[in-house]
């Protein structure tokens, strides 16, 4: 190895406080996941709210993302029903943002001399989210480590400014970095600790359970039913006028009305990964989650946060 | 002067860079030259973060003009004349009042002085930035303007033997300069460039290669070499060479290794994963003919010499093919165990569409068309039938839910690997094609049988529940399915009744629609009981009004009065099969005009009879339209057209349709004489031609009328005083018409 390399990370969660670290120093607000279940960090409100507006913004957070068809009872290495995003949204795009990530990369210890990094052409969209964007799948020898996107339309709104997003996949980044061949042989903590912990030791038993339950356990007339009823309640938050009649003064509740349709959306995912639902019908779910994205977009963008008020 | 300018962005996808170096190309140098700037040459390039335009031999200045423009008369209104000089950009003081012969007019004299080079190429540049037709384009920061990905920097000199100007140039906050950047990584300072040449040979010292051409040939030639070196062979990919070419702006070849455990895999499980998604050369042993190592190309050098990044590929490749191993003998366990049954129940579960049934029921009502056709194209209606039933099997497996693109061909192994035989797993393989314009078609029997089947399942499905396209909008790409049917028919020189098969098969839908709408059980089997008879005698609505009669004289009439499910589909099948015809046969004007046959020859060829069958609907066009291509041809149909018109007068005046045979005894001219005897031998030939369908030779045989017809018009005049002779002459043209008729409608030919 040259010797320009940093040092290099031991662990999991050393590649995570090292990213936290390096992107607060690049003036980020580092903030904590969102307390939901989330099928990827984009569904943070830091990220799908916060991309609307005109309202300048900075942050990066760790998200826990669920993906329930991805479930492989903790036996594939590279699978898993529930896993890490790293998540940045700088609006509006720095012209260097290029760069910046590329910092942050060597900051983790990929030695840029070493490696062969591409920005490879990758068109983002969510469907469920009513956004798109246009950026590149970043590989580092062939492999995918990140995903780079400069926001052009969330929750049916053009974004002006423009957010530029970069999404980490944790475990897969960590695996390459720390050169792991299974996801639960990764060392979480630093494997000189008293008591060392794999991947395997923290997450094998949840994705074994969570794989049964997922795929075959989880009630999906309930889940049908709480799909309605998160539908209805955002709808119902939103539905209320602006002007609280208690404090009087002027209250959208556009965050707890995208919390259900977070919530709609996980279910749609469970119900998904449960094989109930149709192709077809998988339209038409998808076109009811972002129908109640697009609300709360609406909603947002009526809100301080959201730039009203703010000189266009 | 020679101008040099480059456009400097983050990376730039591949697939879109050739054709953006060809449109910068054509806009700056179209806008160029209308602003009176010719040029010498010209050449475009583009490398993942850029796109740069040489231009050679540019005036400095663009040449004074004047131009004389002609105005209102003296004394019309004000506003007339305001107009005038607002669009001239002159003021009234300015104009030139002259006598015409018309009175006296104001005349405007422009005069334009030549502009310098720099100006107009500042205006051209920044509309061609801001117009630039990418097929796709993006906004970024708090800016406005659009490119293709965040555009960092504009390069835009003038130089010439004096030195070179930098052109004053200012988008969006984005101020053209004389400098550009090096390679990301290796060579990512500023470079100063005075001239083409100075800024190809700067690049390269900063380790990038300009054009895509010499970096797709250094890695088609160093990849070559480094297989060569071991004994192996690069399996060629134009494509994905030109695509790789477009990710590096340094190439590195590397040869890396695929892990035994993995060679035996199917070699198309292979080249997907290390095409598709590694964009991956596939390197074959020549001595084993299996694929056995790779070849990927980096983006820069190291100083380890690629071991890091070769080591990393072969990893993730590793990964990769090791999902798709366990996936291939988990499907392979499967089969061996319960064939391909297990996949079939399971697509009894996936919904297909969700007013066209499941999979399973699509492919029961494929394999009985499948049955129907296979006499027609040579197999077995046993075979053709099962090859049906499992062709979409695969869909199922657990490799093609990963790797949708192989569908089809694992269909082909899990068939074969379930016992049946080669040409059942061919079908698998190959009924989904052809998948676009430059795909192959089927050729053997039980395939295209298949693939016809599947198409028309398609077609005849969309079209019974209202889904054809419209407009820009095809979403079960319908349009594509047409033109599938259209190339397996004619490739394969196929004679099918399209037309009956696509009565069945809209029956057969409507049969299935009434099954899942709980229709009486008695319905249905009356319905099920015409199908072979449509399929085998007949137009569909012909057909269906013989079943609609039978029930009524079999004192059935309540079962298809009016508001019964069979009353409703005879009212709109023959409709709707009309409708799929005139759509296949719009697909087809395409299809032949980009064959370049004229699109009045396919209406005259599809006017006549059996125009449902393609194959022979072609046939009759390819040779009309020969015909029409010589002399002889070209002139006949003239002489036909003053024949059908001085009859088509005629007989509007006499109120009478001229139709009776001519007599040759009535002939006074020896041209008419000849024309007569000209008509027996061309009839003579054209009957039997037609009969055995040699539309060359009954074309020919009526292009021979051209000398006799020319010169019956030359020498006899038709309208004669003697209304016998009249008669006769008229009904001597309208056996011309009928002569001309029978071999196509020779009306619709324009010119």
């Amino acid at each position: 190895m040259a010797d320009t390399t940093p040092t290099q990370p031991t662990s999991f969660q050393e590649i995570i406080l090292r990213l936290q670290t390096y992107w607060a120093g690049k003036g980020c607000a580092v903030l904590q996941p969102y307390d939901m279940e989330v099928g990827a960090g984009t569904f943070h409100p830091a990220t799908t709210l916060r991309a609307l507006g005109s309202q300048p913004w900075a942050a990066a957070y760790v998200q826990p993302s669920r993906r329930p068809t991805d479930g492989r009872y903790g036996e594939n290495p590279n699978r898993l029903q529930h896993y890490y995003q790293y998540q940045v949204l700088i609006k509006p795009s720095p012209p260097d943002l290029q760069e910046l990530y590329l910092g942050s990369l060597e900051a983790i210890g990929i030695d840029m001399g070493l490696h062969d990094i591409r920005f490879v052409e990758d068109d983002w969209e969510s469907p469920t989210l009513g956004a798109w964007g246009l950026g590149w799948e970043v590989w580092c020898d062939g492999m995918e480590v990140s995903q780079f996107t400069y926001f052009q339309q969330v929750g049916g709104h053009d974004c002006r400014p423009v957010s530029g997003e970069l999404t980490y996949g944790l475990e897969r980044l960590a695996m390459y970095v720390l050169g792991i061949d299974h996801v639960m042989d990764m060392p979480f903590n630093a494997p000189t600790a008293p008591i060392p912990l794999s991947y395997g030791d923290i997450f094998r038993q949840t994705e074994r359970e969570y794989s049964r339950f997922n795929f075959d356990v989880a009630e999906t007339e309930i889940l049908f039913r709480h799909f309605e009823d998160a539908e209805a309640e955002c709808k119902a938050i939103l539905a209320h006028p602006a002007t609280d009649p208690k404090t009087g003064s002027e209250i959208v509740m556009a965050h707890p009305a995208y919390d259900q349709c977070i919530k709609a959306s996980h279910i749609f995912n469970l119900l998904d990964a449960r094989g109930v639902i149709s192709v077809t019908e998988r339209q038409a779910y998808i076109g009811r989650v972002r129908t109640l994205a697009k609300m709360c977009a609406d909603a947002f963008v009526m809100t301080e946060a959201g730039g009203a008020g703010a000189v266009a | 002067m020679d101008l040099l300018i480059e456009l400097f962005s983050e990376e730039i996808p591949a697939r879109m860079q050739a054709r953006a170096a060809e449109d910068l190309k054509k806009l700056v140098t179209d806008g160029l030259v209308e602003a009176g700037l010719t040029y010498a040459g010209a050449a475009a390039f583009a490398t993942p973060r850029r796109l740069a335009l040489t231009l050679e031999g540019l005036p400095a200045m663009s040449p004074d003009t004047r131009e004389e423009r002609k105005g209102p008369k003296v004394g019309a209104p004000d506003k007339a004349i305001e107009g005038f000089l607002r669009g001239a950009g002159l003021s009234r003081d300015q104009l030139e009042a002259r006598e015409t012969p018309k009175g006296a007019v104001w005349f405007a004299t422009i005069e334009r002085k030549g502009r310098p080079a720099a100006e107009i190429v500042a205006e051209v540049l920044e509309a061609t930035v801001r117009n630039f037709p990418w097929p796709k384009s993006m906004r970024w920061g708090a800016g406005s303007l659009r490119w293709v990905r965040p555009l960092h920097s504009i390069l835009c000199i003038l130089s010439d033997e004096h030195g070179t100007e930098v052109v004053p140039l200012e988008i969006d906050g984005i101020r053209a300069g004389d400098t550009t950047r090096g390679h990301r990584f290796m060579a990512p300072g500023e470079i100063k460039v005075s001239s083409f040449e100075d800024y190809v040979a700067k690049l390269k010292a900063a380790k990038v290669v300009l054009d895509p051409v010499e970096r797709a040939e250094a890695i088609r030639h160093d990849a070559a070499q480094k297989a060569f070196a071991l004994g192996f062979e690069v399996v060629e990919d134009a494509g994905l060479l030109a695509e790789v070419a477009g990710l590096v702006e340094w190439p590195v070849v590397l040869l890396g290794d695929i892990a035994d455990d993995f060679i035996e895999l199917p070699p198309e499980v292979l080249q997907t994963s290390m095409k598709e998604h590694q964009k991956f050369f596939s390197v074959r042993n020549p001595g084993t003919g299996r694929i056995e190592k790779f070849v990927t190309v980096a983006n820069r050098d190291t100083a380890d010499h690629g071991v890091t990044i070769l080591a990393g590929n072969q990893k993730v490749l590793a990964a990769r093919l090791s999902d798709a191993k366990f996936f291939w003998e988990n499907d392979l366990r499967t089969v061996a165990r319960d064939g391909l049954e297990a996949w079939l129940d399971k697509l009894e579960h996936v919904t297909f569409h969700a007013r066209l049934g499941s999979q399973k029921a699509r492919m029961n009502r494929i394999a009985r068309l499948a049955a129907r056709i296979a006499p027609d194209a040579g197999a077995g209606a046993g075979d053709a039938r099962k090859a049906a039933q499992v062709a979409k099997a695969d869909l199922a497996s657990e490799m093609v839910y990963e790797f949708p693109e192989l569908q089809g061909v694992m269909g082909r192994y899990y068939a074969k690997s379930a016992g049946l035989s080669e040409a059942i797993a061919d079908a698998c393989r190959d009924h989904w094609k052809p998948l676009g314009q430059s795909d192959e078609v089927p050729t053997a029997p039980v395939a295209v049988t298949v693939a016809l089947a599947e198409k028309l399942d398609t077609l005849t499905g969309f079209w019974v529940i209202d889904e054809k396209p419209t407009g820009s909008k095809d979403p079960y790409a319908l349009r594509r399915a047409a033109l599938g049917v259209i190339r397996i028919l004619l490739d394969n020189g196929l004679r099918l009744k399209l037309d009956h098969l696509i009565d069945a098969q809209i029956l057969e839908h409507h049969i299935a629609r009434a099954r899942r709408k709980g229709v009486d059980d008695g319905e249905i089997e009356a319905l099920e009981a015409t199908l072979d008879e449509i399929a085998h005698h007949g137009v569909f609505g012909a057909a269906f009004k013989a079943v609609l009669a039978a029930f009524h004289k079999a004192d059935k009439a309540h079962a298809v009065a009016e508001g019964t499910y069979m009353a409703r589909i005879g009212k709109t099948v023959p409709d709707l099969s009309d409708d799929l015809l005139a759509f296949i046969h719009d697909r087809l004007k395409v299809h032949l005009r980009d064959e370049g046959i004229r699109h009045d020859v396919i209406d005259a060829c599809l006017n006549m009879p059996g125009n449902d069958d393609l194959t022979l609907l072609v046939t009759r066009a390819r040779a009309l339209q020969a015909v029409l291509e010589t002399d002889d041809g070209a002139n006949l149909i003239q002489g036909f057209k003053r024949a059908n018109n001085i009859l088509a007068q005629a007989e509007e005046a006499d109120g009478v349709e001229y139709s009776y045979g001519p007599d040759v005894k009535f002939a006074e001219e020896e041209t008419e004489k000849a024309l007569f005897a000209a008509l027996d031998a061309a009839e003579a030939k054209i009957g039997p031609a037609m009969i055995s369908e040699d539309f060359a030779a009954a074309m020919g045989a009526m292009a021979e009328l051209r000398g006799p017809i020319d010169a019956f018009f030359e020498a006899v005049q038709i309208n004669t005083d003697n209304q016998v002779l009249r008669r006769n002459r008229l009904n001597l043209l309208a056996r011309i018409r009928d002569i001309c008729l029978r071999v196509a409608d020779l009306t619709r030919i324009e010119g």
